[in-house]
């Protein structure tokens, strides 16, 4: 048990120090580091597009809603598990930015930040595409013929809403959960 | 600065309302945090806001939680710092902690109601995270010779090798390679420039 929590606030610690680019950019180092991995088999891609779903309907940022979900469920239901993580996910961070506030001045850090940040640009899109990638599978699209269709028609549909429209995201989930009901009862 | 009683008080509860009622976190968050931080509360000028900004961005992990200890350092150090990201984190924590106690995996799965509901819900968050794909390619102005970087980036963390399927490698030489071209060829050419 204690080295699940190990292996967890571990995962946790890294994914708060690597974690640029926001949230969506964070899933893909949540996935590497815990989705499938052997001391937490609770977390499938199935129960993860879930903890995203939820941390979309509900206030606060994805980094900090993922870490308590996923470290309640990954230690057996504690909620110790749950705030090991949260504060693993902020610890390196908050670390970080107490030190640049007081010992890098603009002029020094701008030539590293404004060069990091040129060639993270393209990276985050990679990682945020292959967060995507990763979630198309029968854990989310179903496995048999007229699931398979029906998914992928709900999914081409959200994208079609979420990326032409202003509508909030909260309420295309909110939809999807209604047409599900109907179509997948 | 017209914080005087209570104030690591005021930080905490200032930072939990704004956790409390901003769904999704990030540019959603700071926009509401600049209202009632710099215009309504006055503690901080714009200006100074700004330069805040810039650093909460700069440093990894959850913008959120950065600005809000930005702002609580600058206003009352470490402990200022303390009392406001941890107030922006509590709302989250509390509500998803509750959620995970009633709705864990296995009741989605042994309800039949839910298991539909949530098999309607995930190609619809598939679709929520394919829309940034294109916002962000866009944003950060990928043309059809730098597209190559995300297309090989995203295969192969896809491809689940071990070592080349992390993240992290691409995130250490982004930053990496993004900062050896800047020093060498962008500041470079500015100095050329200059000379001429």
């Amino acid at each position: 048990m204690l080295e699940t929590y190990l292996k967890l606030i571990w995962a946790y610690l890294k994914i708060g120090l690597f974690g640029f680019g926001g949230g969506y950019a964070m899933l893909s180092l949540i996935q590497n580091e815990i989705v499938g991995s052997s001391w937490c088999p609770q977390i499938t891609n199935q129960t993860f597009t879930d903890i995203v779903a939820i941390s979309q309907m509900t206030p606060g940022p994805i980094g900090i809603n993922s870490a308590t979900y996923i470290g309640y469920v990954a230690c057996g239901g504690s909620v110790l598990g749950s705030l090991a993580a949260t504060v693993a996910v902020v610890l390196p961070p908050f670390l970080l930015v107490l030190y640049a506030s007081h010992f890098i001045t603009k002029h020094e850090s701008s030539a590293i930040i404004k060069g990091a940040f040129m060639g993270l640009r393209p990276v985050v899109v990679g990682l945020i595409a292959s967060a995507a990638l990763l979630l198309m599978n029968g854990e989310n699209f179903g496995t048999t013929e007229p699931d398979i269709i029906k998914s992928v028609l709900l999914c081409v549909g959200s994208f079609g809403v979420v990326y032409f429209t202003k509508i909030h995201p909260i309420l295309v989930i909110i939809a999807a959960g209604v047409i599900g009901y109907f179509i997948f009862i | 600065m017209k914080i005087k009683d209570n104030v690591y008080i005021q930080l905490f509860v200032t930072f939990f309302k704004i956790g409390l009622f901003t769904f999704g976190g990030g540019w959603a968050m700071i926009s509401i945090i600049q209202r009632e931080i710099v215009d309504n509360r006055h503690w901080i000028e714009e200006d100074d806001f700004l330069d805040l900004l810039a650093i909460a961005q700069s440093m990894p992990g959850i913008l959120a939680v950065n600005i809000s200890t930005v702002i609580g350092d600058r206003l009352r150090g470490v402990k200022g710092s303390l009392a406001a990201s941890i107030g922006t984190i509590v709302p989250s924590f509390v509500i998803i902690l509750l959620i995970a106690i009633f709705l864990t995996p296995d009741t989605i799965k042994n309800n039949a109601t839910l298991t539909a509901i949530f098999k309607g819900i995930r190609p619809a968050v598939v679709a929520l995270i394919i829309a940034p794909v294109i916002t962000t390619a866009k944003s950060a102005h990928i043309n059809w010779k730098t597209v190559i970087i995300p297309i090989a980036v995203a295969l192969l963390i896809y491809s689940k090798w071990a070592y080349v399927s992390n993240p992290i490698v691409y995130i250490v030489l982004g930053a990496a390679g993004g900062y050896l071209y800047y020093v060498n060829f962008v500041v470079k050419k500015k100095k050329e420039g200059e000379q001429c």
